[in-house]
Protein backbone atom coordinates (compact mmCIF):
# COMPACT_ATOMS: atom_id res chain seq x y z
CA UNK A 1 0.00 0.00 0.00
CA UNK A 2 1.73 3.20 -1.09
CA UNK A 3 1.79 6.10 1.30
CA UNK A 4 -0.23 9.25 0.62
CA UNK A 5 2.71 11.25 -0.72
CA UNK A 6 3.47 9.73 -4.10
CA UNK A 7 5.49 12.13 -6.27
CA UNK A 8 5.31 12.53 -9.96
CA UNK A 9 8.45 12.03 -12.09
CA UNK A 10 8.51 15.74 -12.79
CA UNK A 11 8.34 16.57 -9.12
CA UNK A 12 11.25 14.30 -8.28
CA UNK A 13 13.23 15.55 -11.26
CA UNK A 14 12.61 19.14 -10.19
CA UNK A 15 13.82 18.22 -6.70
CA UNK A 16 16.98 16.58 -8.06
CA UNK A 17 17.61 19.61 -10.26
CA UNK A 18 17.29 21.93 -7.27
CA UNK A 19 20.02 19.93 -5.51
CA UNK A 20 22.37 20.41 -8.50
CA UNK A 21 21.57 24.07 -8.87
CA UNK A 22 22.10 24.76 -5.20
CA UNK A 23 25.47 23.03 -5.16
CA UNK A 24 28.32 25.55 -5.16
CA UNK A 25 30.79 23.22 -6.87
CA UNK A 26 28.51 21.97 -9.64
CA UNK A 27 27.32 25.48 -10.48
CA UNK A 28 30.85 26.67 -11.21
CA UNK A 29 33.19 23.86 -12.20
CA UNK A 30 36.38 23.42 -14.20
CA UNK A 31 37.16 19.97 -15.54
CA UNK A 32 39.35 18.26 -18.06
CA UNK A 33 38.63 15.37 -20.35
CA UNK A 34 38.58 14.10 -23.88
CA UNK A 35 35.92 15.07 -26.41
CA UNK A 36 33.92 12.36 -28.15
CA UNK A 37 30.70 12.14 -30.12
CA UNK A 38 30.87 15.84 -30.96
CA UNK A 39 28.03 17.11 -33.14
CA UNK A 40 26.74 20.55 -33.89
CA UNK A 41 22.99 20.52 -34.59
CA UNK A 42 21.33 22.68 -37.22
CA UNK A 43 20.17 24.89 -34.38
CA UNK A 44 23.82 25.72 -33.70
CA UNK A 45 23.89 24.00 -30.32
CA UNK A 46 26.70 21.50 -29.79
CA UNK A 47 26.46 18.15 -28.03
CA UNK A 48 29.26 15.84 -27.02
CA UNK A 49 30.51 13.70 -24.21
CA UNK A 50 33.51 14.49 -22.12
CA UNK A 51 35.25 11.37 -20.96
CA UNK A 52 38.23 9.96 -19.23
CA UNK A 53 39.22 6.36 -18.48
CA UNK A 54 36.58 5.91 -15.80
CA UNK A 55 33.53 7.99 -16.64
CA UNK A 56 31.62 10.03 -19.16
CA UNK A 57 29.75 13.32 -18.82
CA UNK A 58 27.16 14.53 -21.31
CA UNK A 59 27.96 18.07 -22.36
CA UNK A 60 26.23 20.90 -24.19
CA UNK A 61 27.46 24.14 -25.72
CA UNK A 62 24.62 26.51 -26.50
CA UNK A 63 24.68 28.29 -29.85
CA UNK A 64 25.40 31.68 -28.31
CA UNK A 65 28.47 30.31 -26.49
CA UNK A 66 29.58 28.22 -29.45
CA UNK A 67 29.73 31.28 -31.73
CA UNK A 68 32.76 32.85 -30.08
CA UNK A 69 34.53 29.56 -29.40
CA UNK A 70 37.14 27.43 -31.16
CA UNK A 71 35.06 24.25 -31.29
CA UNK A 72 36.75 20.98 -30.35
CA UNK A 73 37.05 17.84 -32.43
CA UNK A 74 36.65 14.27 -31.32
CA UNK A 75 39.73 13.07 -29.50
CA UNK A 76 40.77 16.60 -28.39
CA UNK A 77 41.88 16.91 -24.82
CA UNK A 78 40.17 19.97 -23.42
CA UNK A 79 39.70 21.99 -20.29
CA UNK A 80 36.17 23.28 -19.89
CA UNK A 81 34.24 25.46 -17.52
CA UNK A 82 30.51 25.46 -16.90
CA UNK A 83 27.68 24.30 -14.69
CA UNK A 84 26.33 20.78 -14.24
CA UNK A 85 22.60 20.52 -14.06
CA UNK A 86 19.71 18.25 -14.88
CA UNK A 87 17.99 17.89 -18.22
CA UNK A 88 14.65 16.76 -16.91
CA UNK A 89 13.08 15.71 -20.22
CA UNK A 90 16.12 13.53 -20.93
CA UNK A 91 16.43 12.19 -17.44
CA UNK A 92 20.11 13.07 -17.42
CA UNK A 93 22.52 15.39 -15.78
CA UNK A 94 24.85 17.25 -18.09
CA UNK A 95 27.49 19.90 -18.30
CA UNK A 96 26.56 23.27 -19.81
CA UNK A 97 29.85 24.54 -21.17
CA UNK A 98 30.57 28.27 -21.28
CA UNK A 99 34.33 28.07 -21.83
CA UNK A 100 36.46 25.55 -23.60
CA UNK A 101 40.16 25.48 -24.36
CA UNK A 102 42.60 22.89 -25.63
CA UNK A 103 44.34 21.17 -22.79
CA UNK A 104 47.94 22.19 -22.71
CA UNK A 105 50.56 23.25 -25.17
CA UNK A 106 50.98 19.73 -26.50
CA UNK A 107 47.51 19.87 -27.92
CA UNK A 108 48.19 23.25 -29.53
CA UNK A 109 51.28 21.95 -31.25
CA UNK A 110 49.48 18.91 -32.58
CA UNK A 111 46.93 21.26 -34.13
CA UNK A 112 49.73 23.43 -35.47
CA UNK A 113 51.49 20.52 -37.13
CA UNK A 114 48.25 19.21 -38.57
CA UNK A 115 47.32 22.54 -40.17
CA UNK A 116 50.85 23.22 -41.31
CA UNK A 117 51.08 19.86 -43.06
CA UNK A 118 47.73 20.35 -44.73
CA UNK A 119 48.46 23.85 -46.04
CA UNK A 120 51.91 22.81 -47.18
CA UNK A 121 50.44 20.01 -49.28
CA UNK A 122 48.04 22.56 -50.72
CA UNK A 123 51.03 24.64 -51.82
CA UNK A 124 50.25 27.71 -49.72
CA UNK A 125 53.86 28.00 -48.55
CA UNK A 126 55.45 27.56 -51.99
CA UNK A 127 58.23 29.98 -52.93
CA UNK A 128 56.58 30.50 -56.30
CA UNK A 129 53.68 32.16 -54.48
CA UNK A 130 55.90 34.72 -52.73
CA UNK A 131 55.71 38.14 -54.26
CA UNK A 132 58.52 40.70 -54.10
CA UNK A 133 58.19 43.71 -51.81
CA UNK A 134 58.75 47.03 -53.65
CA UNK A 135 62.12 48.54 -52.72
CA UNK A 136 60.74 52.03 -52.14
CA UNK A 137 57.07 51.67 -51.15
CA UNK A 138 54.83 54.72 -51.35
CA UNK A 139 52.11 53.32 -49.10
CA UNK A 140 51.95 50.49 -46.54
CA UNK A 141 49.01 48.91 -44.76
CA UNK A 142 49.43 47.82 -41.14
CA UNK A 143 47.25 45.23 -39.41
CA UNK A 144 47.78 45.09 -35.65
CA UNK A 145 46.32 46.19 -32.35
CA UNK A 146 46.07 50.00 -32.22
CA UNK A 147 46.96 50.07 -28.53
CA UNK A 148 49.93 47.71 -28.42
CA UNK A 149 53.63 48.51 -28.27
CA UNK A 150 54.10 46.63 -31.54
CA UNK A 151 52.37 49.41 -33.47
CA UNK A 152 54.56 52.09 -31.91
CA UNK A 153 57.65 50.03 -32.71
CA UNK A 154 56.55 49.72 -36.33
CA UNK A 155 55.70 53.40 -36.75
CA UNK A 156 58.92 54.57 -35.08
CA UNK A 157 60.98 52.31 -37.30
CA UNK A 158 59.21 53.45 -40.46
CA UNK A 159 59.60 57.06 -39.39
CA UNK A 160 63.35 56.70 -38.79
CA UNK A 161 64.07 54.77 -41.93
CA UNK A 162 61.75 56.18 -44.53
CA UNK A 163 59.38 58.92 -43.41
CA UNK A 164 58.19 59.32 -46.99
CA UNK A 165 55.98 56.27 -46.72
CA UNK A 166 52.26 56.69 -46.16
CA UNK A 167 50.72 54.36 -43.55
CA UNK A 168 47.15 53.05 -43.44
CA UNK A 169 46.30 51.26 -40.22
CA UNK A 170 43.52 48.67 -40.01
CA UNK A 171 43.14 48.14 -36.26
CA UNK A 172 42.27 44.67 -34.98
CA UNK A 173 42.50 42.61 -31.81
CA UNK A 174 45.46 40.21 -32.10
CA UNK A 175 44.60 37.61 -29.49
CA UNK A 176 41.55 35.74 -28.31
CA UNK A 177 38.79 34.00 -30.19
CA UNK A 178 37.60 37.15 -31.90
CA UNK A 179 41.09 37.89 -33.30
CA UNK A 180 41.17 35.57 -36.36
CA UNK A 181 37.95 36.83 -37.98
CA UNK A 182 38.95 40.41 -37.11
CA UNK A 183 42.37 39.96 -38.73
CA UNK A 184 40.73 38.43 -41.80
CA UNK A 185 38.37 41.42 -41.98
CA UNK A 186 41.22 43.93 -41.56
CA UNK A 187 43.19 42.33 -44.42
CA UNK A 188 40.10 42.42 -46.62
CA UNK A 189 39.45 46.05 -45.71
CA UNK A 190 42.98 47.10 -46.64
CA UNK A 191 42.86 45.20 -49.92
CA UNK A 192 39.61 46.91 -50.78
CA UNK A 193 41.10 50.27 -49.88
CA UNK A 194 44.06 49.47 -52.10
CA UNK A 195 41.87 48.66 -55.08
CA UNK A 196 39.26 51.37 -54.66
CA UNK A 197 41.09 54.29 -53.05
CA UNK A 198 44.87 54.32 -52.69
CA UNK A 199 47.11 51.46 -53.80
CA UNK A 200 49.14 49.72 -51.10
CA UNK A 201 52.60 48.37 -51.92
CA UNK A 202 52.54 45.89 -49.04
CA UNK A 203 50.75 45.05 -45.78
CA UNK A 204 52.50 44.49 -42.45
CA UNK A 205 50.71 41.98 -40.20
CA UNK A 206 52.21 42.14 -36.72
CA UNK A 207 51.92 41.29 -33.07
CA UNK A 208 54.38 41.69 -30.20
CA UNK A 209 55.77 38.79 -28.22
CA UNK A 210 53.56 36.59 -26.07
CA UNK A 211 52.83 33.04 -24.98
CA UNK A 212 51.99 30.44 -27.59
CA UNK A 213 48.32 30.79 -26.63
CA UNK A 214 48.48 34.55 -27.11
CA UNK A 215 50.01 34.14 -30.56
CA UNK A 216 47.52 31.50 -31.56
CA UNK A 217 45.40 33.72 -33.80
CA UNK A 218 48.34 33.67 -36.23
CA UNK A 219 48.06 29.88 -36.47
CA UNK A 220 44.44 30.08 -37.53
CA UNK A 221 43.52 28.63 -40.89
CA UNK A 222 41.22 31.56 -41.70
CA UNK A 223 44.10 34.00 -41.16
CA UNK A 224 46.42 31.85 -43.28
CA UNK A 225 43.94 31.81 -46.15
CA UNK A 226 43.33 35.56 -45.90
CA UNK A 227 47.07 36.17 -46.22
CA UNK A 228 47.23 33.90 -49.25
CA UNK A 229 44.26 35.72 -50.78
CA UNK A 230 45.64 39.23 -50.18
CA UNK A 231 46.33 41.09 -53.42
CA UNK A 232 48.97 43.21 -51.69
CA UNK A 233 52.04 41.26 -50.52
CA UNK A 234 52.02 40.55 -46.79
CA UNK A 235 54.99 40.89 -44.42
CA UNK A 236 54.54 39.20 -41.03
CA UNK A 237 56.26 40.23 -37.82
CA UNK A 238 54.78 38.08 -35.07
CA UNK A 239 56.21 37.53 -31.60
CA UNK A 240 59.94 37.10 -31.16
CA UNK A 241 62.77 35.80 -33.30
CA UNK A 242 62.07 32.19 -32.37
CA UNK A 243 58.32 32.22 -32.92
CA UNK A 244 57.19 30.72 -36.20
CA UNK A 245 53.48 30.84 -36.95
CA UNK A 246 51.42 29.49 -39.84
CA UNK A 247 50.94 33.12 -40.88
CA UNK A 248 54.73 33.42 -41.25
CA UNK A 249 54.84 30.43 -43.60
CA UNK A 250 52.08 31.79 -45.84
CA UNK A 251 53.34 35.40 -45.85
CA UNK A 252 55.29 36.77 -48.80
CA UNK A 253 58.01 37.81 -46.37
CA UNK A 254 58.56 36.80 -42.73
CA UNK A 255 60.24 39.17 -40.29
CA UNK A 256 61.30 38.05 -36.80
CA UNK A 257 59.52 40.90 -34.97
CA UNK A 258 57.19 43.86 -35.66
CA UNK A 259 60.24 46.15 -35.81
CA UNK A 260 61.87 43.72 -38.23
CA UNK A 261 58.80 43.83 -40.47
CA UNK A 262 58.99 47.63 -40.65
CA UNK A 263 62.68 47.35 -41.50
CA UNK A 264 62.14 44.82 -44.28
CA UNK A 265 59.28 46.90 -45.72
CA UNK A 266 61.33 50.05 -46.28
CA UNK A 267 64.68 51.22 -47.60
CA UNK A 268 67.13 52.97 -45.28
CA UNK A 269 66.88 56.72 -45.91
CA UNK A 270 70.66 57.06 -45.43
CA UNK A 271 71.29 54.50 -48.15
CA UNK A 272 69.04 56.48 -50.46
CA UNK A 273 71.00 59.66 -49.74
CA UNK A 274 74.13 57.73 -50.63
CA UNK A 275 72.52 56.49 -53.85
CA UNK A 276 71.63 60.06 -54.81
CA UNK A 277 75.20 61.16 -54.07
CA UNK A 278 76.57 58.27 -56.15
CA UNK A 279 74.42 59.30 -59.13
CA UNK A 280 75.67 62.87 -58.81
CA UNK A 281 79.26 61.64 -58.70
CA UNK A 282 78.65 59.86 -62.00
CA UNK A 283 77.23 63.06 -63.50
CA UNK A 284 80.23 65.04 -62.27
CA UNK A 285 82.70 62.56 -63.68
CA UNK A 286 80.96 62.81 -67.03
CA UNK A 287 80.92 66.59 -67.09
CA UNK A 288 84.52 66.84 -65.94
CA UNK A 289 85.66 64.71 -68.85
CA UNK A 290 83.54 66.68 -71.25
CA UNK A 291 84.90 70.05 -70.13
CA UNK A 292 88.45 68.76 -70.38
CA UNK A 293 87.78 67.73 -74.00
CA UNK A 294 86.30 71.11 -74.85
CA UNK A 295 89.23 72.98 -73.34
CA UNK A 296 91.67 70.91 -75.34
CA UNK A 297 89.75 71.59 -78.53
CA UNK A 298 89.83 75.34 -77.90
CA UNK A 299 93.59 75.05 -77.37
CA UNK A 300 94.04 73.12 -80.62
CA UNK A 301 91.97 75.62 -82.57
CA UNK A 302 94.07 78.48 -81.26
CA UNK A 303 97.22 76.87 -82.53
CA UNK A 304 95.74 76.25 -85.99
CA UNK A 305 94.42 79.80 -86.28
CA UNK A 306 97.85 81.19 -85.44
CA UNK A 307 99.50 79.09 -88.11
CA UNK A 308 96.94 80.01 -90.74
CA UNK A 309 96.94 83.73 -90.13
CA UNK A 310 98.81 85.86 -92.75
CA UNK A 311 101.77 87.75 -91.38
CA UNK A 312 100.23 91.19 -92.00
CA UNK A 313 97.23 90.46 -89.83
CA UNK A 314 99.18 88.48 -87.37
CA UNK A 315 99.35 91.08 -84.69
CA UNK A 316 95.66 91.91 -84.60
CA UNK A 317 94.65 88.32 -85.12
CA UNK A 318 96.92 87.16 -82.43
CA UNK A 319 95.30 89.58 -80.14
CA UNK A 320 91.85 88.43 -81.18
CA UNK A 321 92.81 84.82 -80.86
CA UNK A 322 94.23 85.40 -77.45
CA UNK A 323 91.11 87.25 -76.60
CA UNK A 324 88.89 84.48 -77.92
CA UNK A 325 90.72 81.71 -76.17
CA UNK A 326 90.78 83.73 -73.00
CA UNK A 327 87.05 84.24 -73.30
CA UNK A 328 86.56 80.55 -74.04
CA UNK A 329 88.56 79.56 -71.02
CA UNK A 330 86.76 82.15 -68.97
CA UNK A 331 83.38 80.87 -70.14
CA UNK A 332 84.29 77.35 -69.10
CA UNK A 333 85.65 78.58 -65.81
CA UNK A 334 82.43 80.49 -65.24
CA UNK A 335 80.33 77.47 -66.01
CA UNK A 336 82.40 75.40 -63.68
CA UNK A 337 82.11 78.07 -61.05
CA UNK A 338 78.36 78.30 -61.44
CA UNK A 339 77.84 74.56 -61.30
CA UNK A 340 80.07 74.35 -58.29
CA UNK A 341 78.08 77.04 -56.56
CA UNK A 342 74.87 75.14 -57.25
CA UNK A 343 76.06 72.12 -55.41
CA UNK A 344 75.76 72.06 -51.69
CA UNK A 345 75.97 69.31 -49.16
CA UNK A 346 78.04 66.24 -48.68
CA UNK A 347 78.72 64.15 -51.70
CA UNK A 348 77.57 66.85 -54.09
CA UNK A 349 80.79 68.79 -54.36
CA UNK A 350 82.57 69.10 -57.65
CA UNK A 351 86.12 68.29 -56.90
CA UNK A 352 87.81 67.74 -60.18
CA UNK A 353 86.52 70.00 -62.91
CA UNK A 354 90.00 71.22 -63.75
CA UNK A 355 91.25 69.02 -66.60
CA UNK A 356 94.74 69.09 -65.13
CA UNK A 357 93.44 67.28 -62.11
CA UNK A 358 91.92 64.68 -64.35
CA UNK A 359 95.30 64.26 -66.01
CA UNK A 360 96.95 64.03 -62.61
CA UNK A 361 94.83 60.94 -61.93
CA UNK A 362 96.65 59.19 -64.76
CA UNK A 363 94.57 60.12 -67.78
CA UNK A 364 96.18 61.41 -70.99
CA UNK A 365 94.97 63.45 -73.96
CA UNK A 366 96.10 62.16 -77.35
CA UNK A 367 96.18 64.65 -80.22
CA UNK A 368 97.10 64.48 -83.91
CA UNK A 369 100.12 66.40 -85.20
CA UNK A 370 97.82 69.27 -86.18
CA UNK A 371 96.66 69.52 -82.59
CA UNK A 372 93.20 67.97 -83.03
CA UNK A 373 92.28 65.84 -80.04
CA UNK A 374 91.56 62.21 -80.84
CA UNK A 375 88.15 60.90 -79.84
CA UNK A 376 88.22 57.63 -81.68
CA UNK A 377 90.65 54.98 -82.85
CA UNK A 378 89.19 55.59 -86.30
CA UNK A 379 91.09 58.88 -86.46
CA UNK A 380 94.52 57.23 -86.62
CA UNK A 381 96.35 54.65 -88.67
CA UNK A 382 99.57 52.75 -87.97
CA UNK A 383 102.54 55.05 -88.55
CA UNK A 384 100.72 58.27 -87.59
CA UNK A 385 102.57 60.57 -85.24
CA UNK A 386 100.57 61.62 -82.22
CA UNK A 387 101.13 63.87 -79.26
CA UNK A 388 100.37 62.56 -75.78
CA UNK A 389 99.72 65.14 -73.12
CA UNK A 390 100.00 64.21 -69.46
CA UNK A 391 99.71 66.26 -66.30
CA UNK A 392 103.36 67.33 -66.23
CA UNK A 393 104.17 67.61 -69.92
CA UNK A 394 103.80 66.00 -73.31
CA UNK A 395 105.63 63.59 -75.59
CA UNK A 396 105.39 62.39 -79.16
CA UNK A 397 104.44 58.86 -80.09
CA UNK A 398 103.90 56.73 -83.17
CA UNK A 399 100.81 54.58 -83.64
CA UNK A 400 102.16 51.06 -84.05
CA UNK A 401 99.25 48.80 -84.62
CA UNK A 402 95.76 48.67 -85.79
CA UNK A 403 92.96 48.89 -83.28
CA UNK B 1 57.06 72.40 -51.71
CA UNK B 2 55.89 73.41 -55.19
CA UNK B 3 56.97 70.11 -56.75
CA UNK B 4 54.84 67.34 -55.29
CA UNK B 5 56.56 64.54 -57.18
CA UNK B 6 57.37 61.40 -55.25
CA UNK B 7 60.92 60.46 -54.34
CA UNK B 8 60.56 57.51 -56.67
CA UNK B 9 59.70 59.81 -59.61
CA UNK B 10 62.46 62.31 -58.85
CA UNK B 11 65.05 59.59 -58.43
CA UNK B 12 63.93 58.00 -61.69
CA UNK B 13 64.29 61.31 -63.54
CA UNK B 14 67.71 61.84 -62.06
CA UNK B 15 68.82 58.37 -63.11
CA UNK B 16 67.59 59.11 -66.63
CA UNK B 17 69.40 62.47 -66.76
CA UNK B 18 72.68 60.86 -65.70
CA UNK B 19 72.18 58.04 -68.18
CA UNK B 20 71.70 60.55 -71.01
CA UNK B 21 74.72 62.49 -69.86
CA UNK B 22 76.78 59.30 -70.01
CA UNK B 23 75.47 58.37 -73.44
CA UNK B 24 77.64 61.29 -74.56
CA UNK B 25 76.07 62.33 -77.90
CA UNK B 26 75.08 65.76 -76.64
CA UNK B 27 76.35 69.28 -77.23
CA UNK B 28 78.20 70.98 -74.40
CA UNK B 29 75.19 73.18 -73.73
CA UNK B 30 72.89 70.19 -73.52
CA UNK B 31 75.33 68.42 -71.22
CA UNK B 32 75.50 71.42 -68.93
CA UNK B 33 71.72 71.76 -68.89
CA UNK B 34 71.33 68.07 -68.04
CA UNK B 35 73.93 68.37 -65.32
CA UNK B 36 72.08 71.34 -63.85
CA UNK B 37 68.85 69.34 -64.01
CA UNK B 38 70.45 66.36 -62.25
CA UNK B 39 71.79 68.68 -59.57
CA UNK B 40 68.38 70.21 -58.99
CA UNK B 41 66.77 66.75 -58.81
CA UNK B 42 69.42 65.61 -56.32
CA UNK B 43 68.62 68.58 -54.14
CA UNK B 44 64.90 67.79 -54.29
CA UNK B 45 65.55 64.13 -53.45
CA UNK B 46 67.64 65.08 -50.43
CA UNK B 47 65.10 67.68 -49.32
CA UNK B 48 62.34 65.06 -49.46
CA UNK B 49 64.39 62.58 -47.45
CA UNK B 50 65.33 65.21 -44.87
CA UNK B 51 61.89 66.69 -44.35
CA UNK B 52 59.70 63.60 -44.61
CA UNK B 53 57.36 63.09 -41.67
CA UNK B 54 55.49 59.82 -41.41
CA UNK B 55 51.80 60.19 -42.25
CA UNK B 56 49.62 57.65 -40.44
CA UNK B 57 45.90 57.17 -40.95
CA UNK B 58 43.46 54.70 -39.46
CA UNK B 59 40.58 53.05 -41.32
CA UNK B 60 37.29 53.73 -39.59
CA UNK B 61 33.94 52.22 -40.58
CA UNK B 62 31.30 54.70 -41.66
CA UNK B 63 27.55 54.37 -41.00
CA UNK B 64 26.95 53.59 -44.68
CA UNK B 65 29.29 50.57 -44.53
CA UNK B 66 32.20 52.18 -46.32
CA UNK B 67 35.40 53.12 -44.55
CA UNK B 68 37.29 56.37 -44.18
CA UNK B 69 40.91 57.06 -43.32
CA UNK B 70 41.26 59.34 -40.33
CA UNK B 71 44.50 60.79 -38.99
CA UNK B 72 46.16 58.60 -36.37
CA UNK B 73 48.43 60.89 -34.48
CA UNK B 74 48.96 59.94 -30.88
CA UNK B 75 51.42 57.12 -31.56
CA UNK B 76 54.44 59.23 -30.71
CA UNK B 77 53.34 59.64 -27.10
CA UNK B 78 53.94 57.01 -24.46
Amino acid sequence: MPPANVYSVSQVSAYIKSLFVGDMLLADVWLSGEVSGFIQANSGHCYFTLKDAGAILKSVIWRTQAKGMALPRNGDAVIVHGAISVYEQGGAYQLYVDHLEPAGVGQLWREFERLKARLEVEGLFADARKRPIPARPARLGVVTSPTAAALRDILRTLSHRYGLVDVILAPTPVQGDQAPPAIVAALALLNRWSVEREPLDAIILARGGGSIEELWAFNDERVARAIAASAAPVITGVGHETDFTIADFVADLRAPTPTGAATLATPDGRELSAAVAALMARAERQLTGRLADERTRVGGLTVRLRRAAPAARLATNRQRIDDLSRRGALAIANIVHQQRARLRGEGLRLTALDPNRVLARGYAIVARADGAVLHSVAQVAPGDAVRVRMADGAFGAIVTEDR
Amino acid sequence: MPDQKSFEALYGEMEEAVRQLEAGDLSLEESLALFARATALAEQCNALLDSAELRVRQLVSQPDGSSAAEPFENWQNG
